[in-house]
């Protein structure tokens, strides 16, 4: 089985994220970028289907800061190749533009095809102006799911049965004909955990494939302009209790048993 | 004449979504801006009768086929793409949840419109959309403005009450519109999947003390359990550490999981990523542990405590005990 993740980079937002000082953007200095969270789990997900049926993963990720960390160390976890696009800036540009980046990309080979399965998480949290899944199978013609959280082809690799989430806890289960587009909520395991070491040892034995961005038709453009970025409003914040954890615990105790809650 | 609101009427299970009442409810007052109307569409298979919900658009359109009766995003949104050729909608809001994801970024794609997701309010400035969208977990509030003529808004749930988009009269207009779909769509819905019962149902609970990734490890749950049995409540989970198989689905709270109303919520190393918030609109008193001052979830919670879950945990179980040890 040909499996493809496509994994982004995203702003860690565990740090302090600070707006640039022309307002409509981050101040990318201070930021810290990770691998978005449900793109991991893609690559846990086709780590393990690689496991159960045999083939092989390839990883692809446009170029942006401490993308090369994610691309060794999905290496380091069992991927067998993993290919950087030179973005020329277009990864700033958008959600859009970074899909058709990535779908001109494996439709122009690089030995990429034929692929059975694009997986690929379900949704980041800077996705403004689209979501990759879709951008990509809508550009590839194949068909797209989201927010799955089991994957299970067929041995004959022509048909997957594919669990999506709904609320409540209700999952749904639908054939697709394969090959396909899924966005990954959660794979069937949490991410395995590499030691750093192995990181590094793939750092040394092997290699990051650099492909060049192919042009894009309107030049990467975005169809939606951010005018302006603020942190969210004070009004309707919590009460906050300074203190130590245990006089602050003592007093918000009081006002819980006040309220009758305690 | 600027272009009719659209709202995409999601349904799920026979039953009109929640979400659907609060885009009405905004789409009503985008269109009351732009000098326009709310119309809802409404697609699916045996479904047209939910339209009689749908009284607080002006108009309903409705789609019946086969292959719309479970929502696979690229049917729903071709068939959402050949009605808005016909009409020229300047807006088609789509609902961002689990049922519809997908629908809104694949129909901008195939109608070549702007697409603007995470969007919790819009509002109309020089006669032009403007959508007021979170990013970044909630940590970034963003004013976009579209490029196209057409926009397709993602839609969060929370945008507006949802009685605000009730209405006891049906909908004065109801018509009944065809779509050419695919008779072999390579994706079929089989089943739904019933969660498994747990051992407990935290939506019926008092008091609930979740915890979040900043719990650290699962060796930590225990001392939210502590305290959930100094407080007679249960614990419960945000997805990293359902995720993580630190707890069973059947405690998760937020988007995929449940959405709880309890008396007392404790949120405990939770950042308040929208898609936790959006399980506990329910609560009345919320009060937040987290080591981050900047985090979401002081925005939703009535108190909050800056420090280490792994700290503040113990020392509020203590505070409970003690004063529970005054009273008795």
């Amino acid at each position: 089985m040909n499996l493809l993740v496509l994994l982004k980079m995203v702003p860690d937002v565990v740090e302090e994220l600070d707006i640039a000082s022309g307002g409509a953007g981050l101040d990318m200095d201070v930021a810290r970028m990770a691998l978005s969270e449900s793109d991991d789990h893609a690559l846990e997900q086709a780590l393990l289907l690689k496991e159960r049926m045999g083939g092989t993963v390839a990883v692809l990720a446009v170029d942006a800061a401490e993308v090369d960390d994610a691309l060794f160390t999905a290496l380091a976890k069992g991927a067998d190749r993993a290919l950087k696009v030179d973005a020329g800036g277009v990864s700033q540009a958008g959600t859009r533009a970074l899909a058709d980046l990535l779908a001109r990309v494996i439709a122009d080979g690089h030995n990429l095809l034929p692929v059975d399965l694009i997986l690929t998480g379900t949704q980041a949290i800077d996705d403004l102006d689209g979501l990759v899944a879709p951008l990509v199978a809508h550009q590839l013609g194949l068909p797209y799911l989201g927010i799955v959280t089991e994957v299970t082809p067929e041995p004959a690799g022509k048909v997957a049965s594919v669990v999506k989430e709904y609320s409540g806890g209700v999952r749904g289960r639908f054939e697709v004909d394969l090959p396909a587009v899924l966005g990954i909520q959660s794979a069937e395991r949490p991410p395995r955990y590499v030691p750093v070491a192995k990181v590094r040892a793939a750092m040394k034995t092997q290699r990051i494939e650099t492909v060049e961005a192919p042009t894009l038709a309107d030049g990467g453009m975005a169809l939606a302009e951010v005018k302006s970025m603020s942190k969210p409003e004070e009004a309707g914040r919590a009460e906050m209790i300074e203190g130590t954890p245990e006089s602050a615990s003592a007093r918000l105790c009081g006002i819980l048993a006040d309220r009758g809650l305690v | 004449m600027p272009g009719n609101i659209w709202v995409l009427a999601e349904h799920w299970r026979g039953k009109i979504s929640e979400i659907t009442f609060e885009a009405l409810a905004l789409g009503r007052d985008v269109a009351d801006q732009l000098g326009s109307k709310v119309e809802a569409v409404l697609l699916g298979h045996g479904a047209k009768d939910l339209a009689s919900e749908l009284g607080a658009a002006a108009r309903v359109i409705s789609a019946d086929h086969p292959a719309l009766a479970e929502v696979v995003p690229e049917v729903y949104a071709e068939a959402l793409a050949q009605l808005a050729r016909r009409e020229r909608p300047a807006v088609v809001l789509t609902p961002l949840s689990n049922v519809t994801l997908g629908v809104g970024t694949l129909l901008a794609a195939k109608l070549g419109a702007s697409a603007i997701n995470f969007c919790k309010d819009v509002r109309v400035v020089d006669g032009k959309i403007e959508a007021h969208a979170v990013l970044y977990g909630g940590k970034i509030e963003t004013k976009v403005a579209a490029a196209t003529e057409l926009v397709v808004l993602g839609i969060m749930p929370g945008a507006r009450l949802p009685d605000a988009g009730r209405s006891a009269e049906p909908p004065a207009v109801v018509d009944e519109a065809t779509v050419d779909l695919p008779a072999a769509p390579p994706i079929r819905f089989k089943e739904f999947i019933e969660p498994e019962a747990g051992e407990v149902d935290v939506t019926q609970q008092d008091v609930l003390v979740a915890v979040g990734r900043g719990i650290g490890s699962q060796d930590n749950i225990a001392l939210a359990e502590e305290l959930a049995e100094a407080l007679g409540g249960v614990v419960c989970g945000s997805r990293p550490v359902i995720d993580q198989g630190w707890m069973s689905l059947s405690r998760q709270v937020g988007k995929s999981g449940a959405s709880v109303k309890p008396r007392l919520y404790i949120a405990a190393g939770i950042s308040g990523a929208p898609e936790h918030v959006e399980g506990i609109r329910g609560a009345t008193t919320i009060v937040a542990v987290n080591t981050d001052p900047q985090a979401p979830i002081f925005a939703v919670a009535h108190y909050g405590i800056v420090g280490d879950a792994q700290d503040v945990l113990p020392a509020l179980t203590e505070a409970v005990r003690s004063r529970r040890g005054k009273a008795a």
